[in-house]
């Protein structure tokens, strides 16, 4: 918007008021929620939450940093066994072991990321793809296993809720890893949108520019992937922590895939997509698998083609071009134009990346 | 000495099919700069189809080339009409339709044949192969080595020697120039899909008697041929060939004789190979650096 021209309001309220306002009814309904469901349904949305946190990991790196990475699973897989392992040698209290596996993946994704990132995008997909088959069967190996279990897994202690609180525990297992969630986004937010961000961004769309422009694009891009390892296994730990058990054959390569899927549905670099795919991930299987075993994957594979045909960023993507379309119509054509197509160039992500 | 030679042998069997996906890998990789990850689902799914013909009857030989018949057909038909509305997106839209392609034919030969693990026919008879003196190995592994050997020199006299192979070449290397004098070479990379296909679903029919049949058998076969084409360079066919054999027989050779990589391991040894190319050689063995123009 141009210095000096009054911010378009609507009902009274700018714009960014209302993102506020939105913003906050989202966090009330979440805070909400699970007095209103079924403890299983509650059970489900934490499960959202912690496939939106991985998601977002994978955004971060893949959607807004256009490194292709195909083996989330793998940071998902050891996030999940840090947090059950400290819980099950060494007796660490659950609410510990999220930033410990996030530590853990932080530095793992960082050593892999950084040969790997040197070299162009696919290079890293096939790395990737490379470490999400291998990793169950590093889990079940047998030298590891007093420590892994091998193929028996670990149990993990149900945490009951703290403080007296009159909760159960699928409820505080909810909020747990709300505070989390919500701690993680804003985080996810502020990273992307000052002078890291823009390197980030710039990474994806002209890396040779970004590198002319002083962008240190090696180290940025192993430090990104770090970063988003580290998403991805404090979202790993939680899903110990909920699902109470981890075993090498729950984290195939089909979860580095759904991570994939989630993102690509809910959108590629968008920070709500990542909620938006959570919510795909974990319920629209159940529909599926009514079907017949194999259908899950058809439909996967037939809805991740279909979006790169018709809606190529995802949910997110139409709904920004559908709000985008209506403050058109509320705002009027000549004060809308603006607001409505800065938020339309948002969303021109992508282009012929390297 | 008896055990290191069928080790060997075994290795170069299948190293030959990790070497014939390879180069069905880097067939794609050249004319398109993709690594498709789609290509070991594809040939699983051939050899599924090969699996029913030979079920219902047919002579093993005859559904081997129908089947080969059919894959270039898919290959060809799969590059027309899924690849090429997205040809000149982002690599990452591209790499998302691979993977819908995966989940697609993964998830349809479950559908459609089960996951139930199915033994899979060998053409060659099941009795020792006698090499020299008192060592033999399987009729299979020697079999298997043959086939693969007689697919990759009719690639390389297809590509050296024909016009057509020619003109997949040009408008491989340069498409703009090939553009101009005639070639067309939308159809050429849609050839070469259709190729990429073929050679795939013998590397796949070759690899079933040993591995058997079911829907995620090729995960590792496509994950060490991966490793063999970046070990031979990815962008060099006859380097991803030689870089197939090598990993088939270190893979077999360190099954073996390295005690704590055993059979558990193979996967890490796979994964290992692919990180140490990439760090210390990205361009394999005998390809050339890719140099960029700004």
């Amino acid at each position: 918007m141009a210095p000096g021209t009054v911010a378009p309001r609507i009902g009274g309220l700018t714009l960014s008021a209302w993102r506020k306002i939105g913003l906050a009814a989202l966090l009330g309904g979440a805070i909400l929620l699970p007095f209103l469901v079924s403890d299983y349904r509650t059970f489900q949305f934490t499960l959202v939450l912690i496939w939106a946190i991985g998601i977002l990991g994978l955004n971060l790196v893949t959607g807004f940093s256009g490194q292709i990475s195909l083996g989330h699973g793998a940071f998902y897989a050891i996030g999940a066994y840090t947090a059950a392992i400290l819980t099950d040698q060494w007796q660490v209290p659950y609410y510990l072991t999220p930033p410990v596996a996030g530590v853990v993946c932080l530095v793992v994704g960082f050593l892999f990321g950084y040969p790997a990132g040197r070299l162009a995008g696919h290079y890293l997909a096939l790395a990737t793809f490379a470490l999400a088959v291998a990793v169950p069967q590093i889990l079940k190996y047998d030298p590891l296993e007093p420590w892994t279990g091998g193929v028996q897994g670990i149990f993990v202690v149900r945490p009951d809720p703290p403080f007296g609180l009159p909760i159960n525990t699928d409820q505080w297992l909810y909020f747990f890893s709300l505070a989390i969630a919500v701690i993680l986004f804003v985080a996810a937010w502020n990273l992307l949108r000052g002078r890291s961000g823009r390197a980030i961004r710039a990474i994806r769309d002209q890396q040779i520019a970004a590198k002319a422009m002083g962008v240190d694009t090696t180290l940025y891009k192993s430090l990104i992937f770090g970063v988003s390892a580290l998403y991805t296994g404090i979202a790993g730990s939680l899903s110990a922590i909920v699902i109470q058990f981890v075993a090498p054959d729950s984290f195939t390569f089909l979860d580095s895939i759904r991570f994939f899927i989630g993102m690509v549905v809910g959108g590629l670099g968008s920070i709500a997509g990542a909620l938006y795919g959570g919510i795909f991930i974990v319920f629209i299987p159940n529909v599926a698998e009514e079907i017949s075993k194999a259908a899950p994957g058809v439909i996967y594979g037939v809805i991740l083609i279909g979006f790169m045909y018709l809606l190529p960023l995802g949910v997110a993507g139409f709904v920004r071009t559908g709000l985008a379309r209506l403050m058109r119509r509320l705002i009027g054509p000549a004060a809308g134009r603006d607001k409505a197509s800065e938020l339309e160039r948002k969303q021109v992500v992508g282009g012929p990346a390297s | 000495m008896d055990l290191f030679v069928q080790q060997l042998v075994g290795g170069l069997a299948t190293g030959g099919i990790y070497a014939s996906l390879a180069l069905a890998l880097v067939m794609i990789h050249r004319a398109t700069e993709l690594i498709n990850f789609a290509q070991g689902e594809m040939a699983m799914f051939s050899t599924y189809i090969a699996w029913t013909l030979i079920s219902a009857g047919m002579p093993y030989w005859a559904a081997f080339f129908i089947t080969v018949t059919v894959s270039f057909a898919g290959g060809v038909v799969i590059e027309r009409v899924v690849i090429r509305p997205v040809e000149k997106a982002s690599i990452l839209t591209i790499i998302v339709v691979f993977i819908g392609l995966l989940l697609i034919f993964n998830s349809l030969a479950g559908w459609i044949w089960t996951y139930t693990i199915k033994p899979f026919e060998s053409p060659f008879p099941d009795r020792p192969f006698h090499l020299f003196a008192d060592i033999s190995v399987r009729m299979h592994d020697a079999g298997a080595i043959l086939v693969t050997l007689a697919v990759l020199t009719l690639v390389y006299l297809f590509f050296r020697f024909t016009p057509l192979g020619l003109a997949m070449r040009g408008a491989a290397l340069n498409p703009e120039s090939s553009r101009l004098v005639g070639i067309r070479v939308g159809w050429m990379l849609a050839l070469g899909w259709g190729l990429a296909a073929a050679i795939g679903a013998v590397a796949g029919m070759m690899v079933a008697p040993i591995t058997f049949l079911d829907p995620n058998m090729m995960a590792f076969v496509l994950l060490y041929a991966f490793a063999g084409a970046l070990l031979g360079g990815i962008n060099s066919p006859g380097g991803a060939v030689v870089g197939g054999f090598m990993v088939g027989v270190l893979e077999n050779l360190a099954g073996t004789y390295v005690p704590f990589i055993g059979n558990e391991l193979k996967l890490t040894l796979a994964l290992l190979l692919i990180i140490a190319v990439v760090i210390f050689r990205p361009s394999g063995l005998f390809g050339k650096p890719v140099v960029v123009r700004v």
